[in-house]
């Protein structure tokens, strides 16, 4: 069952009556969930992912804009006809019943032709339970059971009725670190099992991207991004989207773009083609830096860390927005350690320029070869085919060797 | 522990040990002991005998029997009913939002009213007198029935005065425990039972009432605690001579064994007490027991 969201607008009252306004917890809401996938709400707190998901279960009614699940507007639907299962983040089980009791209870609300004999209420909850593994616990109260598993039984009892849709809210927040990767994969199974459209909220970025089919990004109720996890950090919208994605964060830098080359200071580290004189932020990602010699961008080295597949080499530059800057290089490299600075040439696709002033990407096509259209910015870089992948070094080769005759025609 | 550390722990506990010992326990084993003296007198300290003498003389003395029947009528009446209605407030309330805190206050208020204060409000509705029968008679003969002497007239109409009074009384004390007891129900076990589609009936009965049965069930222990130490709400009512006015309880009985009119005999008067220490103890025992099914705590 595909969600559609449309126009959905939540406003709330501002809790100081005396300020007065409203806030906007949701703002405007357009898009569209596929069927049958697993897609994330992200966004860090309060801007408005547990809105959205009560709203779409029908616990909040939106301020403005329709839901339809598949064709049905549900907008005015109460929560109990519209066939959702929901996970809390707490996972509301109702600490005086039973594993089974807490399964069956939904399937007890059931009334007329749908009611079902004890029996068949049984069977049904014991097969739900085998299908998150927890079959063996059915006799137990919750507050006998490990977190992992209360959220088991939570997800068990939102799956029994055979939602259309199943809800999470938070659903991995509550379990220790271990746990977390655990039962990401489990909920990942299991929604592949049942092939019911799941949304679920969270505020970590990892847990999103590492099971969602789509990620949904959100800021302060407005959306920002959506798409496949990998698509959205490669090529992020604006800013936020860019530092919200990805550990250990980009890293971020006051750059300026003079005649299609961008600036970091005095030099100039990456050709752009297409970009106008202006002041950027730079993003680059950890795996944007290689190790090289000659390259145009110096660093002050501070330390390595070596984490064996590969080593993080933590250095500083000036014109840095943090404190430290760290790049991800492969442990087959070796850095000279004596050095006090060290050198980096930057693979373009891991480079992000934001205007300074709107936080909005700016896009440049990567020279020489295809470019990568990014999807977004046909005018751009309209007409070039994609084979990129084919020859991804040469194309560093080729920009680090421009880059640096830049460096040496400014000096 | 160290030898030194042995008698820390006892040493801590002496006042409490001290006060306790001298104003709890020493008194309730005197109570015992005068129990079986036949004709202890608090003057000469005397007695003529030991024995259950004490107890065969109470359980026949028709004041007591009268005492213990009314006794046992307000418990059952007021127990049940005083609980129930506060739990239908307190639902009532917690379901409201507007003026809430107002009504919350006006339910309070007979809980820091004075007793007596009480019954002559009571008095006001209830007493005849050579100016008016009582409000609740004016009422009656609104609607055409017979006037009703509730004050000293036939015992079903004194009863249904006392045990209105009784629930009046302790009302507010189980409203205020009972709506706090609802606010602290997560709104996460509603909002799951709302998605399920389940109805409100099944709500309140299947997630609501387990949820605050604990306070519930303190309530009703202490419910039935308070019933049975029913006095002073009497006297208020039907003043000092309950004998005559078939209003007795246990406790007024064992008070007018005391210092009553027809006191001074301690030792029927303790005889009286162990009686309902029996009792209460052994309703207390079975509340305990239907309890550990019904009773769940989180």
């Amino acid at each position: 069952m595909k969600v559609v969201f449309e126009n959905l607008t939540k406003k709330f009252p501002n809790r100081n009556k005396k300020a007065g306004g409203e806030v906007v917890a949701v703002d405007h809401f357009n898009f569209q969930i596929p069927d049958g996938k697993l897609v994330g709400l992200l966004g860090p707190s309060g801007c408005g992912k547990s809105t959205a998901l009560f709203m779409i279960c029908g616990l909040q009614k939106p301020t403005e804009g329709r839901i339809y699940f598949g064709e049905d507007d549900v907008t005015d639907i109460p929560p109990e006809h519209r066939g959702v299962g929901i996970v809390f983040q707490n996972y509301a089980l109702y600490p005086h019943l039973t594993v089974r009791q807490n399964i069956v209870f939904p399937l007890e609300n059931l009334k007329g032709s749908e009611k079902m004999s004890r029996e068949a209420m049984n069977e049904k909850a014991l097969e739900v339970a085998k299908l998150v593994q927890i079959d063996q616990l059915m006799d137990r109260k919750p507050n006998e059971l490990s977190g992992g598993q209360q959220q088991r039984v939570a997800i068990a009892r939102a799956l029994v009725k055979m939602p259309k849709v199943l809800l999470l809210d938070e659903p991995l927040s509550n379990l220790d670190a271990r746990l977390r990767l655990q039962t990401r994969e489990e909920i990942k199974r299991i929604q592949r099992e049942t092939r019911v459209t799941t949304i679920f909220v969270t505020h970590d970025q990892e847990e999103a991207m590492s099971i969602s089919d789509e990620i949904v990004v959100m800021k302060e109720g407005v959306l920002q991004q959506i798409g496949a996890p990998q698509q959205v950090y490669d090529d992020p919208i604006n800013l936020f989207v860019a530092k919200f994605l990805g550990t250990p964060p980009i890293n971020m830098f006051d750059g300026n773009v003079v005649g299609e080359k961008l600036f970091i200071g005095e030099e100039a580290v990456l050709i752009c083609p297409g970009v106008k004189d202006m002041a950027v932020h730079v993003g680059i990602r950890p795996e944007g830096f290689i190790l090289d010699e000659n390259g145009p961008f110096t660093c002050e080295l501070s330390r390595v860390e070596v984490m064996g597949r590969d080593i993080s080499v933590i250095s500083t530059h000036k014109d840095a927005q943090s404190v430290s800057i760290r790049s991800i290089i492969d442990a087959m490299n070796d850095v000279d350690t004596t050095k006090a600075q060290v050198r980096f040439s930057l693979k373009p696709k891991k480079v992000l320029l934001f205007d300074r002033e709107t936080e909005e990407r700016v896009y440049f096509s990567i020279q020489g070869k295809s470019g990568d259209n990014y999807g977004l910015t046909d005018s751009v870089n309209s007409g070039k085919e994609d084979d990129q992948g084919n020859n991804r070094e040469e194309v560093h080769l080729i920009h680090r060797q421009e880059a640096e005759n830049q460096t040496e025609g400014r000096a | 522990m160290e030898p030194t550390n042995k008698y820390k722990g006892w040493l801590y506990l002496l006042p409490a040990i001290l006060f306790l010992g001298c104003f709890m326990v020493y008194p309730l084993v005197d109570v015992f002991v005068y129990s079986m003296e036949e004709g202890y007198n608090f003057a000469s300290q005397t007695f003529f005998d030991t024995g259950f003498y004490n107890f065969s003389y109470v359980l026949h003395d028709p004041y007591f029997l009268q005492a213990v029947k009314n006794t046992f009528l307000m418990v059952v009446i007021t127990v049940p009913l005083s609980t129930g209605i506060a739990l239908l407030i307190s639902v009532a309330l917690s379901s409201i939002k507007p003026l809430r805190n107002l009504f919350q206050t006006i339910y309070f208020l007979p809980y820091v009213t004075n007793t007596l204060a009480v019954g002559l409000v009571f008095m006001i509705l209830f007493k005849k007198t050579a100016y008016s029968d009582g409000l609740i008679n004016l009422l009656i003969h609104l609607f055409g029935g017979p006037s009703v002497d509730f004050i000293e007239g036939p015992y079903p109409a004194k009863m249904f005065v006392m045990c209105l009074y009784i629930i009046w009384v302790v009302m507010p004390f189980k409203i205020l425990l009972l709506t706090s007891a609802l606010a602290s129900v997560n709104e996460h076990y509603y909002n799951a039972a709302k998605v399920d589609g389940t109805s409100k009936f099944r709500i309140f009965y299947k997630i609501t009432l387990p949820m605050i049965s604990p306070t519930l069930f303190y309530l009703v222990i202490t419910g039935f605690i308070g019933a049975f130490k029913e006095y002073s709400d009497a006297v208020a009512l039907f003043g000092t001579n309950l004998n005559a006015a078939e209003m007795n309880t246990i406790v007024g009985y064992v008070y007018d064994m005391l210092y009553g009119d027809s006191g001074g005999y301690p030792s029927y008067a303790s005889a009286a007490a162990i009686i309902l220490f029996m009792i209460v103890m052994t309703i207390t025992c079975i509340n305990l027991l239907i309890s550990k099914k019904h009773v769940h705590y989180v």
